[in-house]
């Protein structure tokens, strides 16, 4: 165990943020969670009970006859804000005193930095360079997960949820961001930041980064294993597996649909459900794919004379 | 008015020196007499004209005043008079969409002050950065409070994207408002990956030499990328070149990122947050907190005729 490794990675200025930011996400992550449990025990209690139902303020903090629905902004939410402001400027104050923003070197473009990493926000991206090619780690997949990002609204048909946090009545969605924003996103930045280190290769926490390291890996591609030899050959073969991919997962997801979110399928016109299926499985082939690489050595499942994927 | 006519007439035979003297008595009371009223304003500053212009409503602790404090003030006017009362509630928020405003806010001081002191160009960018972190009085803390501004500002747009979407607050009538947003976040990413150039230092070389060589592979306007070449893409005409004004990372590029995160991509983001903002108004103020909804009730209207049974 490399104690001073781990330490230089830890406190190296410009990880700070991402060693700021676990603790920050799994605080935040138990208050949504506190809420959306609470809400949930009232959301039981009144539907086992229609008077109550009808009478009830429908919120999990007390509210008493006579009180007043409405208060005035100043000053009960601008001494909020103000007292964040003040809060937010002193943290900042006291983080630029004690840590300096880093500086290397000057640049030198004949002195390649290894590991060279992109901004910590990009780390993910970065980390998916290595199962796909630059055209869709660095730019089919960025576009994609903006896509994905801006049609959320205009897919999620279901009216529950809106304005409180709650668990049971979104069970999909919100699993489904937290699989995306969390496990993929965060964690591969973390993986990215703390694990990646010389050559891009995986050294587990406390493991020294040995700038010599090779590791011989033989890379297969998947027409290969099949014994496709010819570029025909593999482009067509290519095409099936993804298009199968795609064919067999949009009819896996079609089936879940109808069977455990009847409702929601049902408010579903054609275009939200099938954009929905694309984005779903598009977001699942990133982990598929990396498991294919990390467990399989598979490189290429579709190889093209113009492109591979 | 009469006197003084009569003195240049020179029937009352006025002399120039009594005119004085009369001045004189006169002043003895007119001034001590506005002195006097001058510091019964004084005592009082608020009905002086000065300050009434200013501000435009009294002050004393009434429902009223508390409104117009809000109202009447262009930076707080945003805000709505009065909200409901557990809209405070910083559990709910977790003032995450205000912070990352304050940190702009900070990030556009502290970058301005950092104007003064940076030329975007090869020779001097790193040695004005050397020049801030020694030599300029408080130039260290100004580049540390805009660096780690920028990075809070990325975690906390991500904690604000993340309490949106627990609360369902992209829902209906905020859809448009969630992609106002989404565009914000990516704008937040490009503010600071612009940033990350300007030091010129290794870090930010190879940190954009890595970021921009993804953009070789887009697909058709790429060179490496897919149909790039077969599309007449060299090194030369592709999107990257347009991207670093050359085909390494260099003078051209060292400019081309100063200016767009100092003037092109801070103009966009404004005019975005501007809408983001007037919508947050327009769409019904913040999403929550709200009555939970059960399930039962999902396919009824909630207001209108239908939902009087008619």
């Amino acid at each position: 165990m490399d104690w001073r490794q781990l330490w230089e990675i830890c406190s190296a200025p410009d990880n700070v943020p991402i060693v700021g930011l676990i603790p920050l996400l799994i605080f935040y992550m138990y208050l949504a969670w506190k809420q959306a449990h609470a809400n949930d025990l009232l959301i039981e209690q009144l539907e086992g009970d229609a008077a109550l139902a009808k009478t009830h303020h429908r919120k999990t903090w007390p509210f008493k006859p006579g009180w007043q629905k409405e208060v005035h902004v100043w000053p009960f939410l601008l001494r909020v804000e103000f007292l964040a402001a003040i809060i937010v400027t002193i943290v900042l104050m006291v983080w630029s005193i004690t840590l300096n923003a880093p500086l290397e070197e000057p640049a030198n473009p004949n002195l390649t930095m290894n590991p060279a990493k992109a901004p910590w926000y990009f780390l993910g991206l970065q980390e998916m360079l290595v199962y796909f090619d630059p055209w869709i780690a660095g730019v089919v997949m960025p576009t994609m997960i903006i896509i994905g990002l801006m049609v959320i609204p205009y897919v999620d048909t279901n009216p529950l949820g809106s304005g409180y946090y709650t668990w049971k009545q979104r069970k999909f969605s919100i699993s489904t961001f937290m699989f995306g924003f969390v496990v993929l996103w965060v964690a591969m930045i973390i993986i990215g930041t703390f694990i990646r280190g010389p050559g891009w290769q995986w050294f587990w926490p406390g493991q020294t980064w040995d700038h010599n390291r090779l590791i011989y890996e033989v890379n297969r591609d998947l027409p290969d294993i099949f014994g496709i030899t010819s570029n025909l050959g593999k482009s067509i073969f290519g095409a099936i597996i993804v298009g199968g991919y795609y064919l067999l997962g949009g009819f896996i997801v079609y089936s879940l649909f109808r069977r455990y979110m009847g409702k929601d399928f049902r408010r579903m016109s054609l275009l939200q459900f099938s954009l929905t299926q694309f984005l779903l499985l598009t977001m699942v082939a990133l982990p598929l794919k990396m498991g294919l690489r990390l467990l399989w050595h598979i490189k290429y499942v579709w190889i093209t004379p113009w492109f591979n994927v | 008015m009469a006197d003084e006519t009569n003195g240049k007439n020179g029937n009352g035979k006025t002399g120039l020196i009594d005119r004085v003297k009369d001045d004189i008595q006169a002043m003895k009371v007119d001034i001590p007499t506005k002195a006097k009223e001058q510091i019964e304003g004084l005592k009082d500053p608020t009905k002086t004209q000065v300050y009434t212009s200013i501000f435009r409503h009294k002050h004393d602790d009434t429902p009223r005043n508390r409104a117009l404090g809000v109202l009447s003030n262009v930076f707080l006017h945003l805000h709505p008079a009065k909200i409901n009362r557990d809209a405070v509630r910083y559990s709910y928020t977790w003032g995450m969409g205000g912070i990352t405003f304050l940190l702009f806010i900070i990030l556009t001081y502290t970058g301005v002050l950092l104007m003064f002191y940076y030329h975007p160009t090869k020779v001097q960018a790193f040695r004005d950065v050397l020049y801030l972190e020694h030599d300029v009085p408080f130039g260290k803390i100004l580049r540390n409070m805009h660096r780690w501004a920028a990075h809070l500002m990325v975690i906390a747009v991500w904690l604000h994207m993340f309490r949106v979407f627990l609360t369902g607050s992209y829902k209906k009538p905020r859809e448009f408002n969630w992609n106002i947003g989404v565009l914000l976040l990516v704008f937040t990413l490009l503010l600071s990956f612009t940033g990350y150039l300007l030091p010129d230092d290794q870090l930010g070389f190879w940190a954009v030499t890595v970021g921009t060589n993804m953009a070789r592979a887009t697909p058709l306007l790429g060179h490496e990328g897919p149909f790039g070449a077969q599309l007449g893409m060299t090194p030369y005409n592709d999107v990257r070149f347009g991207l670093l004004g050359g085909s390494i990372v260099d003078a051209n590029a060292l400019l081309r990122s100063y200016i767009w995160h100092c003037i092109g991509i801070p103009i966009v983001a404004s005019v975005l947050m501007i809408v983001h903002f007037w919508r947050v108004r327009k769409d019904g103020g913040i999403s929550g907190p709200a009555p939970v909804m059960l399930a039962e009730e999902a396919d009824k209207p909630r207001r209108g005729p239908k939902a009087a049974g008619e």
